[in-house]
């Protein structure tokens, strides 16, 4: 059982501040670090994994600091976001070679369980530049994965993939996190780290937005007014039939349609196809008008 | 000393174009050797020549600064060095490793071709291709330490490699002779010089100055090189 803590950490570039001041603290289990683009995500990623050193405040494994530190890399594995893995080696010799580079007893045992794991053992003797976006991610995966380490950390694993592959390496973390390890993956989609992560840390323009409960979470989210945009058959109507329904704030008439103000998020999407049909008004259009992660994130972090 | 992060060296080096570019210049170097002793034009001048202007003067650098900085500078460049960074290694012997393979290349793609070349051209006369060939081995390990430690130090390693190579040490070394006295040709020309009784070969720079010098640019490129990576920050996609 590994913790990962990090205390009143910030890194700036130049005038830049790219992490102000977080701390928190990474546990067994699956944490999904969840922000929009150019939060900080890859930055705190890259602090953890002794790529960067913070420019204030500590990055520890298990009490040990992490930069300029190369003993923690047996217990840390890392899964970079970008996507280049020497091409020119075949998936098992890049495996291997990490195996070597981790100085394990038996690096061909190693490598053949590492393969097992990400099922990639039936292109094992391919070179890495002919696999596609998914097999390198899960090539990549093993090698983090060789030296069987108690903390993975994946910097948006999900990027590129197909559905498939997506729920495969779903499956796959949900595993390791089973074995008791600590794992820590960012992500800028929401549905993604609802689905996999128990503990979720919200980053928002570098600073710690949130922690928790992925449910209290989402309720913070959910709780929140919600604006949609509805068209409709007949607006008025339909604008009538929500006002008295209750399942709305406000609902404004405007020339492109309803303007309306749900209270609950998912009562309303469920609400409104019966509120029309019982109105007898068939709806054309409902969008939300103000789903962006970037408007959820701001009202998160909005005091 | 790495065998692991040298496999993985030797073949992103030689896997790629950048295995031609190596052979390149040896090449031209070689067929130059032979067409002038097939010619008849290999007296001891012309030989001497070839030797100091094409193999030491030009080969000798460019080979080193593709050597050198190619083992390490696009690893970092794409990020591919965190898969060698995350692993229970000493940075200095990953620097090393990845020196040692640059200076491995440069013995097999510009000192053995340029005693070839010599002893193709001028056979053992005047020891001119024994004398050329150490020349190119101090100075081929001085010039990969300095093109290592500058690609783990700069983005832009490549750029000022060439400034230094073809600004430094041939046009300012040429307009202002006291560029010449901190020029890695230059000692490696003066210790050629004092190997050969060739009397075209001559260096300002006296033999225990250019030998200390050599000595402490490489020690001192390798040492750089390894604390530079100890603290190397890799920036993210954002």
């Amino acid at each position: 059982m590994s913790e990962l803590r990090l205390d009143q950490v910030s890194r700036w570039y130049g005038n830049v501040v790219a992490v102000n001041g977080i701390s928190m603290t990474i546990g067994p289990g699956v944490t999904g670090l969840l922000g929009p683009n150019g939060a900080g995500k890859s930055t705190l990623i890259h602090l953890m994994g002794g790529f960067l050193a913070p420019s204030s405040g500590t990055v520890a494994l298990d009490g040990v600091r992490i930069w300029a530190n190369q003993h923690v890399y047996r217990h840390i594995g890392l899964v970079p976001e970008r996507e280049t893995a020497y091409e020119f080696l075949t998936g098992w010799q890049f495996v291997e070679c990490m195996a070597k580079l981790h100085k394990l007893t038996d690096p061909a045992a190693a490598t053949r369980r590492a393969l097992a794991l990400v099922e990639m053992e039936y292109a094992k003797d391919r070179q890495i530049g002919t696999y596609s976006k998914g097999m390198k991610q899960r090539v990549k995966m093993a090698a983090a994965l060789v030296h069987d380490p108690p903390v993975l950390l994946l910097d948006e694993p999900f990027n590129g993939m197909d559905p498939r592959q997506r729920l495969q390496l779903m499956d796959l973390i949900r595993r390791m996190a089973a074995e008791g390890r600590t794992i820590l993956f960012s992500s800028h989609i929401l549905e993604e780290v609802e689905r996999l992560a128990g503990h979720i840390e919200v980053v928002v323009a570098g600073r710690h937005a949130a922690s928790g409960d992925f449910r209290a979470i989402r309720r913070l989210m959910t709780d929140r007014p919600h604006v949609f945009a509805v068209r409709s058959a007949d607006d008025r109507r339909l604008a009538a039939a929500i006002i008295a329904d209750g399942s709305a704030r406000s609902v404004q008439l405007t020339e492109g349609g309803l303007r309306v103000e749900a209270v609950d998020f998912r009562r309303f999407t469920w609400l409104l196809p019966r509120v029309a049909r019982d109105a007898d008004v068939r709806l054309w259009e409902v969008s939300p008008a103000d789903e962006s992660l970037e408007s959820v994130f701001s009202y998160l972090v909005a005091p | 000393m790495n065998a692991t992060i040298a496999y993985i060296t030797f073949r992103g080096m030689l896997g790629r174009r950048r295995a031609l570019l190596l052979l390149a210049l040896p090449v031209i170097l070689l067929l130059l050797a032979i067409t002038l002793t097939a010619t008849g034009y290999n007296d001891l001048s012309s030989s001497t020549a070839v030797l100091q202007r094409f193999a030491l003067g030009a080969l000798l650098p460019l080979l080193a600064l593709i050597a050198g900085t190619g083992v390490i500078g696009p690893e970092i460049d794409d990020g591919q060095i965190m898969y060698i960074l995350t692993k229970p290694i000493p940075r200095p012997v990953i620097t090393t490793t990845k020196l040692l393979v640059a200076m491995a290349l440069i013995v097999l793609f510009a000192v053995a071709p340029t005693l070839l070349a010599g002893l193709i051209m001028s056979g053992v006369t005047a020891q001119l291709a024994f004398a050329f060939t150490v020349g190119v081995f101090v100075g081929g390990m001085a010039y990969c330490a300095v093109f290592v430690a500058l690609a783990v130090v700069s983005r832009f390693a490549v750029t000022i490699g060439l400034l230094y190579a073809l600004v430094w040490e041939v046009l300012i070394g040429n307009v202002a002779p006291g560029a010449r006295k901190l020029s890695i040709l230059q000692w490696a020309t003066s210790v050629t010089d004092s190997l050969t009784s060739a009397t075209a070969v001559t260096s300002e720079v006296s033999l225990g100055i250019a030998v200390t010098l050599l000595v402490i640019v490489t020690v001192g490129g390798a040492a750089l090189a390894g604390i530079r990576l100890r603290t190397l920050s890799i920036t993210g996609a954002e």
